[in-house]
């Protein structure tokens, strides 16, 4: 039960962007930059890296979302399964492996990160932009989670849902609304 | 010394953005719409708000630059700031901001500890459902600024001297239009 009045049927995130458009407008365009548009890191990367703060985090919501946009960039589920379960054994990049390190810290707090762990990243061949975007996007969902559990938003259990919306979000990215209109009953697995 | 090479002229979130005009230009319009635009709650008590995540952050550049942002709002009481970092219970401030700020701090550990009772408190003190949603995003905001600032290991001056006259500028002119002045002769040696 959301602690506000929020549209009904809307998810996660997307009752807080129905019901403030006027924050919604540069969160979403924050997310476009982070995760969308080109950058030397790919979007598949850029996901897990969002994924994999929202699993530390806790939030189903997010986690479940931007999961289902990894998988649709990687064309594999069990490579994010695996990165959720322990990174450091996943068949990833060395380099990944090392934002992921970095991107873990910043979650806790970004006064974690040490000069080692950037040293690190840049011994498997992450430049300085890739090291500031890791930092800002695990920041950013350090936010979009608190953000999302704060308000109490629904947060079905209903994977085809989050399918849909990874495909939405890896195929146009994050200014328009995934979810447009209120999500079935029916569909609702478990709330 | 800062992870990555910033301005060494641009101390705290200032450097960072310089670097990445592209996530800087959201990021400024975010701020400026929840501490600076038109709400019920005013300036000063949103600066509060900010500076005192800030500081459960413990994020030197965040809550001295929103603390004189605050100070700057409400007539340069940098006493009330002050009570409201070490124990907002005991500042001279509203029920109804106490029970906001009570908010953002658990927003500030972790969103899922805000509780309707919360929630409630603050409704009887007269909050709106508007309110709520933006102390919740304020809070959370700060979380993701804090970690930037910290995480990118940037510059943070101790001395706070350094963050008044800021604080009283932008208190004046506003966040978007003050970063105009280090993002645009950035922006076309850092833009992909």
């Amino acid at each position: 039960m959301p602690h506000i009045d929020l549209p009904a049927g809307f998810p996660g995130i997307s009752a807080g962007f129905q019901f403030r458009p006027e924050t919604a407008k540069p969160m979403r365009e924050l997310a476009h930059v982070l995760l969308h548009l080109p950058n030397s890191l790919t979007p598949g990367e850029r996901e897990l890296i969002a994924s994999h703060v929202s699993s530390r985090n806790n939030c189903h919501f997010c986690y479940s979302s931007h999961s289902a946009a990894a998988t649709c960039h990687l064309g594999d589920a069990s490579l994010v399964a695996k990165v959720k379960a322990d990174f450091a054994s996943a068949p990833i990049s060395k380099k990944l492996k090392a934002l992921l390190a970095i991107a873990g810290k910043v979650q806790q707090d970004g006064k974690l990160v040490t000069a080692a762990d950037v040293e690190a990243a840049r011994n498997e061949g992450a430049t300085d932009m890739e090291i500031h975007d890791t930092v800002l996007i695990a920041a950013a969902f350090s936010m979009y989670n608190r953000y999302v559990d704060g308000l109490g938003t629904w947060q079905p259990d209903n994977p085809e849902m989050y399918a849909q919306m990874g495909q939405h979000l890896a195929r146009e990215g994050y200014t328009q609304p995934s979810i447009r209109q209120p999500v079935g009953a029916s569909s609702i697995v478990a709330d | 010394m800062p992870h990555i090479p910033l301005d060494p002229e641009l101390p705290g979130i200032r450097g960072a953005m310089a670097f990445r005009p592209e996530t800087a230009r959201p990021l400024n319009a975010l701020v400026e719409v929840l501490l600076q635009g038109p709400n019920m709650l005013t300036r000063g008590e949103r600066e509060l708000i900010a500076t005192y995540v800030s500081s459960r952050n413990c994020t030197q550049y965040c809550h001295s630059i929103h603390g004189a942002v605050a100070a700057a709002h409400l007539d340069g009481n940098e006493d009330l700031v002050r009570q409201v970092k070490v124990d907002f219970m005991q500042a001279e401030i509203s029920p109804k901001l106490k029970a906001l700020l009570n908010i953002a701090g658990k927003v500030q550990q972790d969103g899922k500890l805000v509780t309707p009772a919360d929630v409630d408190l603050a409704r009887r003190e007269g909050a709106t459902d508007i309110e709520i949603h933006d102390t919740v995003l304020i809070a959370a905001a700060f979380c993701m600024y804090n970690r930037y600032v910290d995480g990118l290991g940037t510059n943070q001056p101790a001395d706070p001297a350094f963050y008044r006259e800021r604080g009283k500028r932008v208190a004046r002119e506003g966040y978007v239009a003050v970063s105009e002045e280090y993002l645009a002769p950035h922006s076309s040696t850092v833009a992909q």
